[in-house]
């Protein structure tokens, strides 16, 4: 593990560098697994937030108060340490030029993390395909990557929208409230476009994300979701 | 609790049948909705992993691991089938 | 297997060594686990029913349920997953109460539940003050997502045994397989032994 990067005050990078990496598709994950001494396993699944065309793979990882794999990358891991990673995995969740477009990316908290190895994967690849990503985060200082998007949304071809749901700064223009049905009727491309749609987040989020745009009108033939939640025991 | 989806075992189904399976399809052997395995309702936090219909509910796949060696159990599924 | 340094995860040490079974980590927390989605029957569509090998089924409404002697009881539970957790607080009525005018020649039992989740028990692991159908957990109502309104409580052995969203016993004079055990579990399932699987 080569470095960590504080990306909030909850969740860092980690930036990796794998000898036999075989390389990956924007949106896959890997399957990290930590063991103790005396043998006890756990393990999660965290997304890849960088693209294929980066040099190294990067994780992004949200500290979970009673995570005991999130907190032990979030706080105890450190330069000079491996990670035993599985993978990368994941076919279903995965965007490439040939899939085509629009795209349409909807992003819960921590679900920014595969959308942003898709918006990098798009920009590495020159790809003219219409994108725009609503970014759904409780504040200001809890959006990841927020330089980096704010960057990349100045952009002609890449869209960015953030939504702030619990607190925005003096002056705020855009949105400041869950993800509705109107945000996502201006937001999203109509339903006769045709748009790829991804989206990521807690399970109630996506859900909910998922059937409003089916309820717009959208195919759910078109819509992928992937769904964060606690997955240890 | 909620349900994940197929995603979630992304790495254990390559694991078990050697290649990518999130995008396999699988017909519910109780209703006969056709579903992807991304799109799967699937159940972590349990003995096994159990995945299930998003229609019906009924138990489409279970894995399960003992010493070493993983089960898959896929009764619940009345066809099965893997995408090029 | 690489070791992660540092890494502890959740589990609590200091704890006295006869009171883990082999295999097992203790912790402070109450992990949720499921197989399915947590239902919800209302109380007033809620009964608990005996019926299979019996002269005529015996059921009891939620009142009638509430009505009957209880006991608070501290046992430790060890989940095959491999988490023990010790002195858990529990409230509810004993198997024994239940059965008690209960003519059977059944020697097992399939207790059924809510969610369509079943597991097996020979009928003497649930006698002899072992085992009790619970709704409270830790001095208040037993919470839906861990098997409220009520679970079986079966503390001797592993506790997906300890099934939640109970509805009721099925005496029978041969042994089912329950949901777990249909998949690969162990029968019996004694964390003493460390009877996991089938053929441990």
């Amino acid at each position: 593990m080569l470095e960590l990067v504080e990306e909030t005050v909850r969740t860092k990078s980690i930036v990796l560098e794998l000898p036999d990496w075989v390389g990956h598709r924007a949106g896959q994950h890997v399957d990290v697994r930590l063991t103790a001494e005396d043998g006890y396993q756990a393990q999660r699944s965290y997304s890849i937030a960088s693209a294929p065309e980066d040099r190294d793979l990067v994780l992004t990882v949200e500290r979970l108060d009673d995570g005991e794999v999130s907190r032990y990358l979030t706080d105890v891991l450190r330069p000079g340490d491996t990670l035993e990673l599985r993978g990368p995995v994941g076919g279903y969740f995965v965007w490439e030029q040939s899939l085509g477009g629009p795209l349409l990316l909807v992003g819960g908290g921590s679900g920014v993390v595969p959308l942003r190895s898709i918006l990098r994967h798009h920009q590495a690849i020159e790809s003219t395909v219409p994108v725009r990503l609503l970014y759904s985060a409780r504040s200001l200082s809890d959006v990841i990557y927020r330089e980096e998007l704010m960057r990349i949304g100045a952009d002609d071809v890449i869209d960015i929208r953030f939504t702030l749901t619990r607190e925005q700064p003096n002056g705020w223009r855009g949105y400041s409230r869950r993800i509705d049905q109107e945000l996502l009727d201006e937001v999203a491309w109509p339903p006769s476009e045709r748009p790829l749609v991804y989206v990521c987040g807690p399970t109630g989020f996506a859900e909910a994300a998922a059937n409003t745009l089916a309820e717009l009108g959208h195919e759910l033939r078109q819509i992928r979701t992937e769904r964060f939640g606690p997955t240890g025991a | 609790m909620d349900a994940l989806d197929g995603n979630a075992i992304a790495g254990t189904l390559v694991a078990v049948f050697g290649r990518e399976m999130t995008t396999a399809t699988g017909i519910c052997a109780s209703c006969g909705t056709r579903s992807m395995v991304g799109e799967l309702g699937v159940y972590l936090r349990a003995p096994g992993m159990v995945v299930r219909c998003r229609h019906c509910d009924n138990v489409v796949i279970v894995l399960v691991e003992a010493h070493g060696v993983t089960c898959v159990d896929l009764r619940g599924l009345a066809a099965f089938q893997a995408v090029e | 297997m690489a070791i992660s340094r540092g890494f502890q995860g959740r589990r609590r040490g200091h704890v006295d060594p006869a009171r883990v079974p082999p295999g097992q980590y203790v912790t402070r927390d109450f992990p949720v686990l499921s197989a399915g989605p947590t239902p919800h029957t209302p109380l007033g569509d809620w009964d608990f029913t005996i019926r299979g090998l019996v002269d005529e089924p015996v059921s009891w409404t939620w009142e009638e349920f509430l009505a009957l002697p209880s006991e608070t009881i501290t046992v430790d539970i060890h989940c095959v997953t491999k988490w023990s957790k010790l002195d858990t607080v529990w409230k509810g009525v004993s198997l024994d109460t239940l059965l008690d005018g209960v003519e059977t020649s059944a020697e097992y039992v399939l207790a059924f539940c809510d969610g369509d989740y079943t597991t097996n028990v020979p009928l003497e692991d649930l006698t002899g003050g072992k085992a009790w159908i619970a709704y409270e957990y830790g001095g208040e109502l037993l919470e839906p997502e861990h098997g409220g309104p009520s679970r079986l409580l079966l503390p001797h052995l592993y506790f997906w045994k300890s099934a939640k969203w109970v509805r009721g016993l099925e005496l029978r004079d041969s042994d089912e397989p329950g949901f777990w055990e249909y998949y690969g579990y162990h029968s019996y399932g004694d964390p003493w032994k460390e009877q996991r699987y089938r053929g441990d």
